[in-house]
Protein backbone atom coordinates (compact mmCIF):
# COMPACT_ATOMS: atom_id res chain seq x y z
CA UNK A 1 0.00 0.00 0.00
CA UNK A 2 1.68 3.30 -0.72
CA UNK A 3 1.81 5.07 2.33
CA UNK A 4 0.61 8.93 2.36
CA UNK A 5 3.17 10.92 4.35
CA UNK A 6 1.70 13.46 7.06
CA UNK A 7 3.66 16.07 7.63
CA UNK A 8 2.75 16.12 10.67
CA UNK A 9 3.45 12.97 11.86
CA UNK A 10 5.72 12.57 14.97
CA UNK A 11 7.14 9.11 13.77
CA UNK A 12 8.61 8.14 10.79
CA UNK A 13 8.26 4.70 9.46
CA UNK A 14 4.80 2.72 8.54
CA UNK A 15 1.33 3.92 8.73
CA UNK A 16 0.35 3.37 12.00
CA UNK A 17 -3.05 0.77 12.69
CA UNK A 18 -4.68 3.48 14.99
CA UNK A 19 -3.64 7.51 15.13
CA UNK A 20 -5.91 9.31 18.08
CA UNK A 21 -5.39 13.34 17.40
CA UNK A 22 -6.95 15.61 19.89
CA UNK A 23 -9.51 13.17 21.12
CA UNK A 24 -12.38 14.86 23.19
CA UNK A 25 -15.51 13.06 24.85
CA UNK A 26 -18.22 14.75 27.10
CA UNK A 27 -20.60 13.15 29.10
CA UNK A 28 -22.77 14.83 31.09
CA UNK A 29 -20.80 18.26 30.88
CA UNK A 30 -18.00 16.27 32.04
CA UNK A 31 -15.04 15.66 29.56
CA UNK A 32 -14.35 11.91 29.98
CA UNK A 33 -11.13 12.59 27.77
CA UNK A 34 -9.90 15.69 27.09
CA UNK A 35 -7.54 16.33 23.81
CA UNK A 36 -6.31 12.95 23.89
CA UNK A 37 -3.68 11.89 20.99
CA UNK A 38 -1.54 8.91 20.60
CA UNK A 39 -0.48 6.30 17.40
CA UNK A 40 -0.54 2.68 17.80
CA UNK A 41 2.01 0.61 15.33
CA UNK A 42 0.34 -1.74 13.14
CA UNK A 43 0.93 -5.67 14.22
CA UNK A 44 1.51 -4.76 17.76
CA UNK A 45 -0.33 -5.59 21.14
CA UNK A 46 -0.68 -2.13 22.64
CA UNK A 47 -1.76 -2.42 26.76
CA UNK A 48 -4.15 0.36 27.78
CA UNK A 49 -3.53 0.67 31.32
CA UNK A 50 -4.61 3.09 33.95
CA UNK A 51 -7.01 2.71 36.62
CA UNK A 52 -11.17 2.30 36.87
CA UNK A 53 -12.80 5.08 35.03
CA UNK A 54 -9.49 6.76 33.72
CA UNK A 55 -11.30 6.68 29.83
CA UNK A 56 -9.83 3.24 29.02
CA UNK A 57 -13.01 2.13 27.67
CA UNK A 58 -14.30 5.30 25.87
CA UNK A 59 -11.44 5.92 23.99
CA UNK A 60 -11.58 1.90 22.99
CA UNK A 61 -15.12 2.47 21.97
CA UNK A 62 -14.13 5.91 19.83
CA UNK A 63 -11.72 3.85 18.10
CA UNK A 64 -14.66 1.15 17.15
CA UNK A 65 -16.39 4.28 16.17
CA UNK A 66 -19.25 3.57 18.85
CA UNK A 67 -18.47 7.02 20.69
CA UNK A 68 -19.81 10.04 20.04
CA UNK A 69 -17.08 12.54 20.56
CA UNK A 70 -16.78 16.08 20.86
CA UNK A 71 -13.48 16.88 19.02
CA UNK A 72 -10.71 15.40 17.44
CA UNK A 73 -9.99 12.56 14.90
CA UNK A 74 -9.76 8.82 15.16
CA UNK A 75 -8.16 6.99 12.20
CA UNK A 76 -8.11 2.87 12.16
CA UNK A 77 -5.81 1.79 9.06
CA UNK A 78 -6.15 5.17 7.41
CA UNK A 79 -9.94 5.32 7.46
CA UNK A 80 -12.46 7.61 9.76
CA UNK A 81 -13.22 5.49 12.90
CA UNK A 82 -16.59 3.60 12.31
CA UNK A 83 -16.91 3.91 8.74
CA UNK A 84 -18.58 1.51 6.33
CA UNK A 85 -15.30 -0.28 5.38
CA UNK A 86 -13.90 -0.81 8.91
CA UNK A 87 -16.62 -2.60 10.03
CA UNK A 88 -15.02 -6.29 8.35
CA UNK A 89 -11.52 -4.96 9.50
CA UNK A 90 -12.48 -3.94 13.03
CA UNK A 91 -13.41 -6.25 16.27
CA UNK A 92 -14.36 -5.45 18.89
CA UNK A 93 -14.81 -7.12 22.77
CA UNK A 94 -16.53 -5.07 25.01
CA UNK A 95 -16.12 -5.21 29.05
CA UNK A 96 -19.39 -7.16 29.79
CA UNK A 97 -20.10 -10.11 27.28
CA UNK A 98 -21.91 -9.74 24.55
CA UNK A 99 -23.61 -12.45 23.22
CA UNK A 100 -26.52 -13.82 23.12
CA UNK A 101 -27.63 -15.72 26.68
CA UNK A 102 -30.57 -17.58 25.87
CA UNK A 103 -28.48 -19.34 22.44
CA UNK A 104 -25.86 -22.04 22.84
CA UNK A 105 -22.17 -21.33 22.29
CA UNK A 106 -22.35 -22.70 18.36
CA UNK A 107 -25.56 -20.44 17.91
CA UNK A 108 -24.07 -17.77 18.65
CA UNK A 109 -21.08 -17.66 16.69
CA UNK A 110 -23.49 -19.36 13.86
CA UNK A 111 -25.23 -16.01 13.90
CA UNK A 112 -21.98 -13.40 14.01
CA UNK A 113 -20.16 -16.03 11.18
CA UNK A 114 -23.13 -15.27 8.96
CA UNK A 115 -22.82 -11.29 9.48
CA UNK A 116 -18.85 -11.52 8.51
CA UNK A 117 -18.87 -14.40 6.11
CA UNK A 118 -17.02 -17.15 8.20
CA UNK A 119 -17.36 -20.54 7.33
CA UNK A 120 -17.61 -23.53 9.39
CA UNK A 121 -14.69 -24.39 9.56
CA UNK A 122 -13.50 -21.06 10.98
CA UNK A 123 -16.17 -21.11 13.47
CA UNK A 124 -14.65 -24.84 15.10
CA UNK A 125 -11.18 -23.49 14.57
CA UNK A 126 -12.43 -19.99 16.83
CA UNK A 127 -14.19 -22.31 19.50
CA UNK A 128 -10.83 -24.35 19.61
CA UNK A 129 -8.73 -21.45 19.79
CA UNK A 130 -10.30 -20.04 22.77
CA UNK A 131 -10.22 -23.42 24.79
CA UNK A 132 -14.25 -23.78 24.49
CA UNK A 133 -14.45 -27.28 22.60
CA UNK A 134 -16.71 -29.47 23.89
CA UNK A 135 -18.83 -26.74 24.88
CA UNK A 136 -20.82 -26.09 21.57
CA UNK A 137 -23.71 -26.89 23.01
CA UNK A 138 -24.16 -25.26 26.64
CA UNK A 139 -26.41 -22.26 26.66
CA UNK A 140 -24.34 -19.37 27.35
CA UNK A 141 -26.40 -17.92 29.80
CA UNK A 142 -25.25 -21.24 31.71
CA UNK A 143 -21.61 -20.79 31.20
CA UNK A 144 -19.35 -19.20 34.00
CA UNK A 145 -18.29 -15.42 33.88
CA UNK A 146 -15.16 -16.66 32.26
CA UNK A 147 -16.31 -18.84 29.23
CA UNK A 148 -18.88 -16.09 28.57
CA UNK A 149 -16.08 -13.88 27.84
CA UNK A 150 -14.48 -16.17 25.81
CA UNK A 151 -17.72 -16.72 23.75
CA UNK A 152 -17.63 -12.82 22.88
CA UNK A 153 -14.22 -12.95 21.95
CA UNK A 154 -14.30 -15.72 19.87
CA UNK A 155 -17.26 -13.76 18.06
CA UNK A 156 -14.64 -11.24 17.27
CA UNK A 157 -12.19 -13.45 16.04
CA UNK A 158 -14.47 -15.22 13.73
CA UNK A 159 -13.54 -12.61 10.79
CA UNK A 160 -10.04 -12.22 11.22
CA UNK A 161 -10.39 -8.87 12.06
CA UNK A 162 -7.15 -6.88 11.13
CA UNK A 163 -7.55 -4.67 14.34
CA UNK A 164 -8.76 -6.30 17.44
CA UNK A 165 -9.95 -4.10 20.50
CA UNK A 166 -10.36 -6.00 23.34
CA UNK A 167 -11.65 -4.29 26.71
CA UNK A 168 -10.18 -6.09 29.60
CA UNK A 169 -10.21 -9.51 27.87
CA UNK A 170 -9.15 -11.22 30.75
CA UNK A 171 -10.73 -10.17 33.79
CA UNK A 172 -12.32 -12.36 35.83
CA UNK A 173 -10.27 -15.36 34.45
CA UNK A 174 -7.70 -17.95 36.00
CA UNK A 175 -4.13 -17.32 35.42
CA UNK A 176 -3.83 -20.26 33.08
CA UNK A 177 -6.82 -19.20 30.69
CA UNK A 178 -5.17 -15.75 31.28
CA UNK A 179 -1.73 -17.64 30.14
CA UNK A 180 -3.96 -18.88 27.10
CA UNK A 181 -5.32 -15.88 26.25
CA UNK A 182 -2.22 -13.98 26.02
CA UNK A 183 -0.69 -16.71 23.64
CA UNK A 184 -3.76 -16.02 21.26
CA UNK A 185 -3.01 -12.09 21.62
CA UNK A 186 0.70 -12.61 20.42
CA UNK A 187 0.19 -15.43 17.75
CA UNK A 188 -2.46 -12.83 16.39
CA UNK A 189 0.40 -10.12 16.55
CA UNK A 190 2.70 -11.72 14.93
CA UNK A 191 0.34 -12.51 11.79
CA UNK A 192 -0.09 -8.92 11.52
CA UNK A 193 -2.82 -8.18 13.53
CA UNK A 194 -2.65 -5.24 15.58
CA UNK A 195 -4.25 -5.28 19.10
CA UNK A 196 -5.35 -2.74 21.54
CA UNK A 197 -6.18 -4.91 25.36
CA UNK A 198 -7.23 -2.65 28.48
CA UNK A 199 -6.94 -3.93 31.64
CA UNK A 200 -6.10 -2.32 34.79
CA UNK A 201 -3.78 -4.69 36.22
CA UNK A 202 -0.35 -4.12 35.68
CA UNK A 203 0.65 -7.44 35.59
CA UNK A 204 -0.68 -8.02 32.32
CA UNK A 205 1.62 -4.76 31.11
CA UNK A 206 4.80 -7.15 30.57
CA UNK A 207 2.79 -8.98 28.33
CA UNK A 208 2.66 -5.65 25.88
CA UNK A 209 4.76 -4.50 23.15
CA UNK A 210 4.12 -0.94 23.73
CA UNK A 211 1.72 0.45 26.78
CA UNK A 212 -0.39 3.25 26.79
CA UNK A 213 -0.93 4.54 30.69
CA UNK A 214 -3.84 6.47 31.34
CA UNK A 215 -5.49 8.48 34.35
CA UNK A 216 -8.42 10.81 34.25
CA UNK A 217 -8.90 10.94 31.04
CA UNK A 218 -5.77 12.08 29.52
CA UNK A 219 -2.59 10.23 28.46
CA UNK A 220 0.41 10.08 31.23
CA UNK A 221 3.20 8.30 29.08
CA UNK A 222 3.48 6.01 25.81
CA UNK A 223 6.19 3.67 26.23
CA UNK A 224 7.29 0.20 26.15
CA UNK A 225 7.44 -2.00 29.47
CA UNK A 226 11.59 -2.14 29.21
CA UNK A 227 11.07 1.56 28.59
CA UNK A 228 8.44 2.22 31.63
CA UNK A 229 11.39 0.06 33.75
CA UNK A 230 14.05 2.23 32.83
CA UNK A 231 11.97 5.95 33.46
CA UNK A 232 11.18 4.92 37.17
CA UNK A 233 13.84 2.60 37.98
CA UNK A 234 11.54 -0.11 39.11
CA UNK A 235 11.52 -3.87 37.82
CA UNK A 236 7.75 -4.05 38.96
CA UNK A 237 5.68 -2.34 36.07
CA UNK A 238 2.88 -1.97 39.13
CA UNK A 239 5.17 0.14 41.23
CA UNK A 240 6.83 2.08 37.66
CA UNK A 241 3.35 3.17 37.27
CA UNK A 242 2.43 4.39 40.11
CA UNK A 243 5.87 6.41 40.10
CA UNK A 244 5.00 7.52 36.74
CA UNK A 245 1.90 8.86 38.28
CA UNK A 246 3.29 10.62 41.24
CA UNK A 247 5.81 12.68 39.13
CA UNK A 248 2.78 13.01 36.52
CA UNK A 249 1.20 14.70 39.91
CA UNK A 250 4.10 16.96 41.19
CA UNK A 251 4.86 17.33 37.07
CA UNK B 1 -29.35 -4.40 3.59
CA UNK B 2 -28.18 -7.67 2.69
CA UNK B 3 -30.66 -10.83 2.46
CA UNK B 4 -27.99 -13.23 4.03
CA UNK B 5 -27.76 -10.97 7.14
CA UNK B 6 -31.23 -10.21 7.07
CA UNK B 7 -31.78 -14.37 7.01
CA UNK B 8 -29.15 -14.82 9.74
CA UNK B 9 -31.18 -12.70 12.04
CA UNK B 10 -34.65 -14.04 11.70
CA UNK B 11 -32.93 -17.59 12.02
CA UNK B 12 -31.29 -16.30 15.21
CA UNK B 13 -34.66 -14.66 16.79
CA UNK B 14 -36.49 -17.88 16.29
CA UNK B 15 -33.79 -20.06 18.04
CA UNK B 16 -33.56 -17.46 20.97
CA UNK B 17 -37.19 -18.44 20.85
CA UNK B 18 -37.12 -21.79 20.47
CA UNK B 19 -34.48 -22.31 23.91
CA UNK B 20 -37.89 -20.83 25.50
CA UNK B 21 -40.36 -23.54 25.04
CA UNK B 22 -42.96 -22.18 27.98
CA UNK B 23 -42.69 -18.82 25.91
CA UNK B 24 -43.84 -20.79 23.24
CA UNK B 25 -46.66 -22.32 24.72
CA UNK B 26 -48.04 -19.42 26.52
CA UNK B 27 -47.81 -17.90 23.02
CA UNK B 28 -50.19 -20.54 21.04
CA UNK B 29 -52.42 -21.66 24.57
CA UNK B 30 -53.15 -18.04 25.95
CA UNK B 31 -55.06 -16.42 23.02
CA UNK B 32 -56.85 -19.68 22.62
CA UNK B 33 -58.10 -19.93 26.57
CA UNK B 34 -58.76 -16.26 26.24
CA UNK B 35 -61.15 -17.28 23.87
CA UNK B 36 -62.78 -20.16 25.66
CA UNK B 37 -63.57 -17.70 28.53
CA UNK B 38 -64.83 -15.26 26.11
CA UNK B 39 -67.38 -17.99 24.56
CA UNK B 40 -68.35 -19.55 28.01
CA UNK B 41 -68.56 -15.96 29.35
CA UNK B 42 -71.51 -15.12 26.59
CA UNK B 43 -73.23 -18.65 26.52
CA UNK B 44 -76.49 -18.26 25.32
CA UNK B 45 -75.63 -14.58 23.63
CA UNK B 46 -74.12 -15.31 20.14
CA UNK B 47 -74.85 -12.35 18.94
CA UNK B 48 -72.19 -10.69 21.43
CA UNK B 49 -69.55 -13.18 21.10
CA UNK B 50 -69.35 -12.76 17.31
CA UNK B 51 -68.96 -9.03 18.10
CA UNK B 52 -65.92 -9.05 19.97
CA UNK B 53 -64.54 -12.64 19.75
CA UNK B 54 -64.25 -12.09 16.22
CA UNK B 55 -61.99 -9.23 16.14
CA UNK B 56 -60.94 -10.35 18.78
CA UNK B 57 -58.94 -13.27 17.28
CA UNK B 58 -56.76 -10.43 15.09
CA UNK B 59 -56.06 -8.49 17.70
CA UNK B 60 -54.31 -10.92 19.66
CA UNK B 61 -51.15 -11.50 17.85
CA UNK B 62 -51.04 -7.39 18.12
CA UNK B 63 -50.92 -7.19 21.44
CA UNK B 64 -48.23 -10.29 22.15
CA UNK B 65 -45.94 -9.15 19.39
CA UNK B 66 -45.71 -5.66 20.83
CA UNK B 67 -44.99 -6.81 24.37
CA UNK B 68 -41.97 -9.36 23.17
CA UNK B 69 -40.80 -7.41 20.74
CA UNK B 70 -40.13 -4.57 22.67
CA UNK B 71 -38.98 -6.79 25.34
CA UNK B 72 -36.02 -8.20 23.68
CA UNK B 73 -35.17 -5.36 21.54
CA UNK B 74 -34.60 -3.68 25.43
CA UNK B 75 -32.35 -6.71 25.97
CA UNK B 76 -30.80 -6.22 22.87
CA UNK B 77 -29.87 -2.68 23.61
CA UNK B 78 -28.58 -3.50 27.21
CA UNK B 79 -27.09 -6.40 26.46
CA UNK B 80 -24.58 -4.88 24.45
CA UNK B 81 -25.17 -7.21 21.45
CA UNK B 82 -26.61 -4.34 19.63
CA UNK B 83 -23.88 -2.44 19.83
CA UNK B 84 -21.86 -5.13 18.73
CA UNK B 85 -24.28 -5.80 15.41
CA UNK B 86 -23.71 -2.08 15.14
CA UNK B 87 -19.89 -2.76 14.61
CA UNK B 88 -20.80 -5.12 12.33
CA UNK B 89 -21.00 -4.95 8.21
CA UNK B 90 -24.80 -5.29 8.76
CA UNK B 91 -27.47 -2.56 7.90
CA UNK B 92 -30.31 -1.64 10.55
CA UNK B 93 -32.72 -2.79 7.84
CA UNK B 94 -31.33 -6.42 8.79
CA UNK B 95 -31.95 -6.00 12.07
CA UNK B 96 -35.39 -4.53 11.26
CA UNK B 97 -36.37 -6.74 8.78
CA UNK B 98 -34.93 -10.40 10.58
CA UNK B 99 -36.64 -9.13 13.03
CA UNK B 100 -39.97 -8.45 11.05
CA UNK B 101 -39.81 -12.34 9.05
CA UNK B 102 -39.26 -14.07 12.67
CA UNK B 103 -41.84 -12.37 14.45
CA UNK B 104 -44.28 -12.82 11.08
CA UNK B 105 -43.49 -16.85 11.17
CA UNK B 106 -44.47 -16.77 15.16
CA UNK B 107 -47.60 -14.97 14.59
CA UNK B 108 -48.90 -16.72 11.60
CA UNK B 109 -48.50 -20.00 13.90
CA UNK B 110 -50.36 -17.92 16.44
CA UNK B 111 -53.08 -16.55 14.41
CA UNK B 112 -54.01 -20.41 12.61
CA UNK B 113 -54.58 -21.74 15.89
CA UNK B 114 -56.83 -18.98 17.65
CA UNK B 115 -58.28 -18.64 14.04
CA UNK B 116 -58.88 -22.06 13.72
CA UNK B 117 -60.38 -22.34 17.25
CA UNK B 118 -62.66 -19.31 16.62
CA UNK B 119 -63.98 -19.72 13.68
CA UNK B 120 -64.20 -23.62 13.34
CA UNK B 121 -64.28 -25.00 16.65
CA UNK B 122 -66.20 -22.45 18.28
CA UNK B 123 -68.38 -21.44 15.03
CA UNK B 124 -67.60 -17.91 14.84
CA UNK B 125 -68.36 -16.23 11.51
CA UNK B 126 -66.25 -15.04 9.13
CA UNK B 127 -68.07 -13.62 5.95
CA UNK B 128 -65.22 -12.91 3.54
CA UNK B 129 -63.56 -16.27 5.25
CA UNK B 130 -61.22 -17.07 8.23
CA UNK B 131 -57.90 -16.54 5.94
CA UNK B 132 -58.71 -13.07 5.86
CA UNK B 133 -58.89 -12.66 9.34
CA UNK B 134 -55.74 -14.86 9.81
CA UNK B 135 -54.11 -12.62 7.32
CA UNK B 136 -54.91 -9.04 8.94
CA UNK B 137 -54.09 -10.94 12.40
CA UNK B 138 -50.14 -11.12 10.70
CA UNK B 139 -50.45 -7.69 9.57
CA UNK B 140 -51.63 -6.55 13.04
CA UNK B 141 -48.41 -8.54 14.45
CA UNK B 142 -45.90 -7.04 12.42
CA UNK B 143 -47.57 -3.86 13.44
CA UNK B 144 -47.57 -4.59 16.81
CA UNK B 145 -43.96 -5.70 16.32
CA UNK B 146 -42.84 -2.99 14.92
CA UNK B 147 -44.83 -0.54 17.39
CA UNK B 148 -42.71 -2.44 19.94
CA UNK B 149 -39.31 -2.03 18.31
CA UNK B 150 -39.99 1.69 17.98
CA UNK B 151 -41.14 2.19 22.06
CA UNK B 152 -38.43 -0.18 23.36
CA UNK B 153 -35.75 2.67 22.95
CA UNK B 154 -37.50 4.78 25.48
CA UNK B 155 -37.69 2.09 27.95
CA UNK B 156 -34.59 1.24 30.30
CA UNK B 157 -35.47 -1.72 32.43
CA UNK B 158 -37.74 -4.41 31.44
CA UNK B 159 -40.16 -3.59 34.39
CA UNK B 160 -40.87 -0.31 32.05
CA UNK B 161 -41.06 -2.02 28.82
CA UNK B 162 -44.05 -4.28 30.25
CA UNK B 163 -45.70 -1.44 31.18
CA UNK B 164 -45.78 0.10 27.58
CA UNK B 165 -48.57 -2.53 27.05
CA UNK B 166 -51.21 -1.10 29.94
CA UNK B 167 -49.77 2.35 29.12
CA UNK B 168 -50.42 2.26 25.11
CA UNK B 169 -52.17 -1.24 24.01
CA UNK B 170 -55.23 -0.55 26.22
CA UNK B 171 -56.53 2.88 25.75
CA UNK B 172 -56.34 1.42 22.25
CA UNK B 173 -58.03 -1.59 23.10
CA UNK B 174 -61.01 1.00 25.15
CA UNK B 175 -61.02 3.11 22.16
CA UNK B 176 -61.34 1.06 19.09
CA UNK B 177 -64.65 0.25 19.05
CA UNK B 178 -64.23 -3.35 20.13
CA UNK B 179 -66.62 -2.83 23.10
CA UNK B 180 -68.64 0.16 22.40
CA UNK B 181 -68.92 1.47 19.28
CA UNK B 182 -66.99 4.28 18.34
CA UNK B 183 -70.26 6.74 17.27
CA UNK B 184 -71.58 6.43 21.12
CA UNK B 185 -68.41 7.55 22.70
CA UNK B 186 -68.05 11.28 23.88
CA UNK B 187 -67.00 12.99 20.62
CA UNK B 188 -63.23 14.06 21.97
CA UNK B 189 -63.15 10.32 23.01
CA UNK B 190 -64.23 9.44 19.19
CA UNK B 191 -61.76 12.10 17.87
CA UNK B 192 -58.68 10.39 19.69
CA UNK B 193 -60.05 7.10 18.60
CA UNK B 194 -59.39 8.44 15.05
CA UNK B 195 -55.53 8.79 15.58
CA UNK B 196 -55.22 5.14 17.27
CA UNK B 197 -53.55 2.65 14.87
CA UNK B 198 -55.36 -0.04 16.63
CA UNK B 199 -58.84 1.46 15.31
CA UNK B 200 -57.79 1.07 11.86
CA UNK B 201 -56.80 -2.77 12.93
CA UNK B 202 -60.24 -3.23 14.44
CA UNK B 203 -61.99 -1.26 11.77
CA UNK B 204 -60.59 -3.96 8.73
CA UNK B 205 -61.50 -6.92 11.34
CA UNK B 206 -65.17 -6.29 12.19
CA UNK B 207 -65.40 -5.70 8.36
CA UNK B 208 -63.85 -8.59 7.35
CA UNK B 209 -66.24 -10.42 9.90
CA UNK B 210 -69.17 -8.93 9.03
CA UNK B 211 -71.76 -9.49 6.26
CA UNK B 212 -71.03 -6.36 4.47
CA UNK B 213 -69.22 -6.18 1.02
CA UNK B 214 -65.70 -5.38 1.56
CA UNK B 215 -65.33 -1.57 0.25
CA UNK B 216 -62.81 1.41 -0.05
CA UNK B 217 -63.00 1.72 3.53
CA UNK B 218 -61.61 -1.27 3.83
CA UNK B 219 -58.84 -1.48 1.82
CA UNK B 220 -58.35 2.13 3.64
CA UNK B 221 -58.21 0.78 6.97
CA UNK B 222 -55.67 -1.96 5.76
CA UNK B 223 -53.49 0.62 3.83
CA UNK B 224 -53.59 2.93 7.56
CA UNK B 225 -52.32 -0.23 9.33
CA UNK B 226 -48.98 -0.72 6.58
CA UNK B 227 -48.60 3.00 6.88
CA UNK B 228 -48.68 3.08 10.11
CA UNK B 229 -46.24 -0.27 9.89
CA UNK B 230 -43.41 1.07 7.78
CA UNK B 231 -43.64 4.85 9.95
CA UNK B 232 -42.52 2.60 12.78
CA UNK B 233 -39.96 0.87 11.38
CA UNK B 234 -38.65 4.21 10.02
CA UNK B 235 -38.89 5.58 13.53
CA UNK B 236 -37.20 2.68 15.23
CA UNK B 237 -34.38 2.74 12.61
CA UNK B 238 -33.62 6.02 13.91
CA UNK B 239 -33.47 4.63 17.34
CA UNK B 240 -30.91 1.96 16.19
CA UNK B 241 -27.79 4.26 16.74
CA UNK B 242 -24.18 3.70 15.48
CA UNK B 243 -23.09 5.68 17.80
CA UNK B 244 -23.88 6.45 21.30
CA UNK B 245 -22.51 9.00 24.30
Amino acid sequence: MPSATDGSSPRAGPAPAIAVRGLAVDRGGRKVLDGLSCQIAAGSVTGLLGPSGCGKSTLMRAVVGVQIVAGGTVQVLGLDAGSKALRSRVGYVTQAPSVYADLNVEENLQYFAAIVGASSERIAETIAAVGLDGMEGRIVGSLSGGQRSRVSLASALLGEPEVLILDEPTVGLDPVLRAELWRIFHNLATAGTTLLVSSHVMDEAGECDELLLMRDGALLRQTTPDGLREETGESDLGKAFLVTIERAGRG
Amino acid sequence: MSLHATGATAMRVLRQIRHDPRTIALLLVVPAVLLLLLYWVFEGEKQVFQQIGAPLCGLFPFIVMFLITSISMLRERTSGTLERLMTLPMGKADILFGYGIAFGILATVQAAVVVFLGFVVLDLHAAHGAWLVALLAIANAILGMSLGLFVSAFAQTEFQAVQFMPALIFPQLILCGLFVPRDEMAGFLEAISWLLPLTYAYEALAKATSDKKLDAAFAADVLVVVGVTIAALGLGALTLRRRTG
